[in-house]
């Protein structure tokens, strides 16, 4: 079957959210997995847009941007940015999507500048957004992006949004209240974080274990019953490929 | 001169404003937003801006900005500096400034290298539980500039759709500037004073400017036109092709009107039928006001 790595990556993150959840939603890829966890297993499940927008039902059609009116139309409430970042500071939300350009071994995740110097960066990223907070703050943290080891690498130049740190109790000795990321999503494989530390539990059908490890820029860990990730069902395909016909966001490689 | 401006984010950013700016060459602003699309690129394409106070820059829907990454990575067209900042802390530091707060104490970014890149949050310790935490001082811009779908002739103003952190940037400003898709009469905005953004005590201008968030939404008047934004990001990879740009969009366009105009033939919201007529977004019951 012609699965998109796109589309597999939506299918796993839409099972990364629970039923009843509140969650950050963010844009592109977690977007639609929001739709996708709605339709199935997840009905009560909650979305969170940081520009201030909460809803119980998906928008009814493709989204650029959270902003655009059709996630306006319908939405449940409506505040300002500072109530939405104070429910994530509150404790009050129970995962965020996040994506990034580089990631270490930790969770780590840098979307601010590649280089030894943010002020001359050699590529200059947008940087957190909200980001940052989710992953400081959110209680589970679930990363999405492209796989390239040059993206996921033993150190990243800048810690934007913060992982594990440098493992083991990193988070509370810095003083963030929870959270860090549960899993790592890419186009090649879906990781857990055992110990504050990336360990490959699954990868996609069309690469293997190995292939993971040689684009991986650590020694990574690689679960001792690792298999392939589930591919979507007839269903889940549907609802992606109904939502997002063009492939805008599951066909463009992340 | 410090500026808030595309402070809902992704909807209602106000083009207009910052294309007139542009027209007239301002330069060393300081620009202050979370994430006003590629509004900010446009700006430090053109050579205004000598600072940026921000969570993201770059084209939400396209990717990365390449005005702003010209800018930090080649100095072109001149070195900018960056203040980084996250959603969270950008919205708490014009809180902050919006309540006469000196700062506001935080759990988020500790950990992050953003607090050491900014260089104006301090570390601390909460006096009441010795907690870690994070000061965020208050941001008071010079100037913050609204977009709106109505406002009355003082600039009362109502924005229907996600605020982002568009009210703390009103009310932490030292003056406002409201673009107002309709002005409408002052009984429609007394009639639901709840929808008031701003009020019009700090309002110094307020213009009545069709379509001035163009390519962004405003809600209930336009949508957003995706097209223009992923045109833009084709067209700017280069400086010369960014600066072909800003002459056809901005340099050779006198004002807003003229815009639109040029505008019309390729995007369908300005083509009739569809350009229905204006629709009050809001309640308009008269009350209280005779």
């Amino acid at each position: 079957m012609d699965v998109s790595a796109g589309e597999l990556m939506v299918a796993q993150a839409a099972r990364e959210i629970r039923d009843g959840e509140k969650v950050f939603v963010g844009m592109r890829l977690p977007l639609i997995a929001f739709v996708v966890a709605k339709r199935t297993h997840a009905p009560n499940a909650i979305g969170l847009f940081e520009l201030g927008l909460m809803r119980d039902r998906p928008a009814s059609e493709l989204l650029y941007t959270m902003g655009d009116p059709p996630n306006v139309d319908g939405a449940i409430w409506c505040g300002p940015m500072i109530e939405l970042m104070g429910m994530l500071q509150r404790g009050d939300v129970e995962a965020g999507f996040i994506g990034g350009a580089e990631i270490d071994k930790h969770g780590n995740l840098n979307t601010t500048a590649i280089g030894a110097d943010r002020r001359h960066p050699a590529v200059a990223l947008p940087g957190s957004g909200g980001g940052a907070d989710i992953a400081s703050l959110a209680h589970r943290l679930i990363v999405i992006m492209p796989h390239d080891r040059r993206r996921l690498r033993e150190k990243v130049d800048f810690i934007t949004s913060p992982g594990y740190g440098t493992g083991g109790d990193w988070r509370s000795r810095v003083g963030l209240p929870r959270g860090g990321p549960s899993v790592l999503i890419t186009t090649l494989g879906v990781f857990r974080f055992q110990d504050g530390e990336a360990v490959l539990e699954t990868y996609h059908p069309t690469t293997s274990a190995d292939e993971v490890r040689a684009n991986t820029g650590w020694d990574l860990k690689v679960a001792a019953e690792v298999r392939p990730t589930e591919t979507p069902s007839a269903e889940v395909l549907a609802i992606i490929r109904g939502y997002d016909p063009q492939g805008f966001w599951t066909r463009r490689g992340e | 001169m410090s500026i808030a401006i595309g402070c809902a984010l992704e909807p209602a950013i106000p083009f207009a404003f910052a294309h007139e700016l542009i027209r007239q060459r301002k330069r060393d602003l300081v620009l202050i937003g979370p994430i006003s699309d590629i509004l900010f690129d446009q700006l430090i394409g053109a050579g205004c801006v000598a600072r940026v106070e921000a969570a993201w820059v770059g084209n939400v829907s396209a990717g990365l900005g390449h005005c702003y990454r010209r800018a930090l990575e080649q100095g072109i067209p001149r070195r900018i500096e960056v203040r980084d900042h996250s959603n969270f802390t950008i919205a708490q530091a014009l809180l902050a400034g919006a309540i006469g707060a000196p700062y506001i104490p935080t759990k988020t970014l500790l950990g992050s290298d953003i607090p050491r890149a900014n260089g104006t949050f301090k570390e601390s310790v909460s006096p009441f539980d010795g907690s870690k935490e994070l000061l965020i001082p208050a941001i008071a811009p010079d100037l913050a500039v609204i977009a709106c779908q109505q406002a009355d002739e003082d600039g009362n103003a109502q924005l229907v759709g996600p605020w982002g952190v568009s009210r703390e940037a009103a009310l932490a400003a030292k003056a406002v500037i409201v673009l107002a898709e309709r002005i409408v009469a002052r009984q429609v905005i007394t009639g639901s004073p709840n929808l008031t953004m701003v009020p019009a005590t700090k309002v110094v201008a307020v213009i009545e400017e069709r379509f001035a968030c163009h390519p962004s939404p405003l809600n209930h008047c336009y949508p957003r036109d995706h097209e223009f934004f992923h045109e833009y990001h084709r067209a700017t990879r280069t400086q010369e092709g960014f600066d072909d740009w800003i002459r056809e969009w901005v340099l050779d366009v006198p004002d807003r009107a003229a815009y639109v105009k040029k505008l019309a033939p390729r995007w369908a919201p300005l083509t009739p039928p569809t350009n229905q007529p204006f629709r009050p977004a809001t309640p308009t019951t008269p009350r209280g006001d005779r």
